[in-house]
């Protein structure tokens, strides 16, 4: 990785990280950190089916592993917050290992593999809605006891603070991954997964790879989701809601590329809050626009916006205009 | 311990409910077999067509069944007019993109429904809803009998439409050979529309037969779709026939889930066997190669 690689994600971060102190409004802060949330999760998403080419329809099993996981071990075992958030993430690349190897392994793709993970996500739903371990369809309270060892804050800026760096780490990663030869031969299998074996690439273990990452990323924005909201029950956790969002944003926003699903994320809800100010109280307006979008942005813009703004970049410049497959190479 | 005529009543009554699975799969399966897309939003337009089962009920007094009648034809063309002008155009013919569309459109649908009709569940009653027949010592729902009948002859039906009509001709030649079936003539995106048309038909159809003792709610959809999707996987993407035991079979399988394990816990036979089905053999039980 180079300066170029680094700066953009570092003053994009501190700009972001300024935000605070001029924004103390709680409800505006609860949407920040929300939609941070969202955007770290999806940044998981991104990993396996941005640059790895394969569309998860079920990353909802790994957002709800996250945030059980995280809770359990504090309510049943006492566990500090901390360590719960490691262990969130490493049960939530465990989970996405098992699920990668199932499913890779026996060859499922496409639409077989988007079936196959929401079933997964579907199973874990009913079980933790079903077992008294989870709480049951009741859910599950996390006890309010404001202390950073507790990973609770009395200032709301804090906690987003602490996702705001996260997802700052996770930029860094995923453009980690970018510029790696690990990075190279997943974007190999994505394009055509033959060719890169016929190459000498182990397609199993690049995609269990980057399932597991993908798992771990999501796990931990689960966790995060309920170490602020303290509260979860299957629904919210297992609900296939998470499943569409964490997919939405970077297809929305530039999938296969660095900064698509924090563009993404930011884009649908802030339009989600436009729409919910225009229509008032109208219930589900903020997802008949995420649906509408999804629509528009699959017919006119399949590189998302980041790909739009490319292309129309290049026009500006008087270059050809680039189809939308190379854009989606071009890896922004 | 339960005894054997309990267990065979939650088997009838679960084949009973399977045929209306079937019906829902049917038109799943269909368009997987001709577009071969996955169609997310199948769902969410069972949950439009049965809302318009409540509304004919509701605001004109009509009988669930009758409703039928007139909504095969309006699905047919709501099914038309979205893969021919919203479908087709929006995902220039790559397959991830029409899973994301048929998705968009499924949560736009749904969230409509939401915005106009709220959250609540609606149900409608009518002389029959709860009436028995006595088969022997058994005790078969009215309804639910009359949804097996019609799901079977909706079946024989599709069939003859796909093997004996010239419409069902062309279906079947894109099926197999798109390339082929335009150079000869046929209209690609014509057939196209025509046959998600006739898989949003097989809803109405499932809408009414649903109606006498079930409940509608924006959200409905989602709780039949995987369902469906596990009968189309484990009957064979695009098997008619297939689309029609696998319903009935998943149907006693989650009857009888239920029977043992509980309603909260019944539904997950059915996710297992969607997963181990597509984990060991994707082209399920009936589907010829992947």
């Amino acid at each position: 990785m180079t300066a170029r690689d680094l700066i953009p994600i570092a003053v994009l971060t501190l700009l972001a990280a300024l935000l605070p102190l001029v924004v103390t409004s709680s409800p505006v802060l609860n949407f920040l950190v929300f939609m941070l949330i969202v955007a770290l999760g999806a940044q998981g998403w991104n990993i396996l089916g941005g640059f790895g080419g394969q569309f998860s329809f079920g990353h909802a099993a790994f957002f709800g592993t996250g945030a059980y996981v995280t809770a359990i071990l504090q309510l049943r075992y006492g566990v500090n917050a901390w360590a719960g958030l490691v262990l969130a993430v490493a049960a939530g690349a465990a989970v996405g290992w098992v699920i990668g190897f199932l499913s890779f392994r026996s060859g499922l793709r496409g639409s077989y593999f988007a079936l196959v993970t929401l079933a997964f996500a579907e199973v874990f739903r009913i079980l933790a809605n079903a077992a008294s371990f989870t709480g049951g369809a009741a859910g599950l309270l996390i006890k309010l006891d404001v202390h950073p060892a507790n990973l609770q804050f009395a200032d709301r800026a804090v906690f987003y603070w602490l996702v705001l760096a996260l997802v700052a780490a996770v930029l860094l990663l995923t453009r980690w991954i970018q510029r790696s030869r690990f990075g190279a031969q997943l974007v190999a299998v994505r394009e055509n997964e033959d060719a890169a074996k016929a190459l000498g690439v182990n397609s199993l273990t690049v995609k269990l790879r980057a399932i597991a990452l993908s798992g771990g990323v999501t796990a931990l924005s689960g966790c995060l989701y309920a170490q602020y909201f303290l509260y979860i029950d299957a629904n919210i956790a297992y609900g296939s809601w998470i499943s569409v969002e964490l997919l939405l944003a970077p297809i929305i926003g530039g999938v296969g590329t660095v900064f698509g699903p924090v563009v993404g994320a930011l884009t649908l809800h802030g339009l989600g809050e436009v729409a919910k100010q225009f229509a008032g109280r109208i219930p589900g307006i903020d997802l008949i626009v995420f649906g509408g979008v999804l629509v528009l942005a699959v017919a006119f813009a399949r590189g998302g916006i980041l790909g739009l703004l490319e292309r129309l970049r290049d026009r500006g410049r008087g270059m050809v205009t680039r189809g939308p497959k190379e854009v989606s190479h071009a890896g922004r | 311990m339960y005894s054997p005529q309990i267990i065979l009543e939650a088997a009838l009554n679960g084949l009973m409910t399977g045929a209306v699975y079937a019906l829902i799969a049917l038109g799943l399966t269909l368009i997987y077999g001709v577009l071969h897309i996955i169609n997310f939003a199948h769902g969410a337009l069972l949950t439009c067509a049965m809302f318009a089962v409540w509304i004919a009920w509701a605001w004109l007094g009509m009988d669930p069944y009758l409703a039928i009648l007139p909504l095969v034809p309006l699905m047919f063309v709501l099914g038309y007019g979205l893969q021919r002008f919203v479908i087709g155009p929006a995902s220039h013919g790559d397959d991830g993109n029409i899973l994301l569309v048929t998705l968009g459109l499924s949560i736009v649908l749904e969230n409509l429904l939401l915005a106009v009709f709220q959250s609540d569940t609606r149900t409608l009653d009518t002389d029959y809803s709860f009436q028995v027949v006595a088969l022997g010592p058994l005790l078969l729902s009215y309804p639910r009998l009359i949804g097996l009948g019609v799901a079977v002859v909706v079946t024989g039906l599709l069939w003859l439409v796909l093997n004996r009509t010239d419409t069902g001709k062309a279906i079947r030649a894109v099926a197999k050979e798109k390339l082929g079936a335009n150079l000869v003539g046929i209209d690609v995106p014509h057939v196209y529309a025509v046959t998600f048309g006739l898989g949003c038909a097989c809803l109405a159809v499932a809408a009414g037969l649903l109606m006498p003792t079930f409940y509608v709610n924006p959200r409905i959809g989602g709780a039949f779709v995987l369902v469906a999707f596990t009968v189309v996987v484990l009957g064979g993407m695009g098997s008619l026939p297939g689309a029609l035991l696998g319903g009935l079979f998943i149907g006693v399988v989650e009857s009888l889930c239920g029977l043992f394990l509980g309603d909260s816990l019944g539904q997950i036979g059915i996710f297992l066997i969607f997963i181990a089905v597509l984990l060991v053999r994707p082209t399920g039980l009936f589907g010829a190669k992947a």
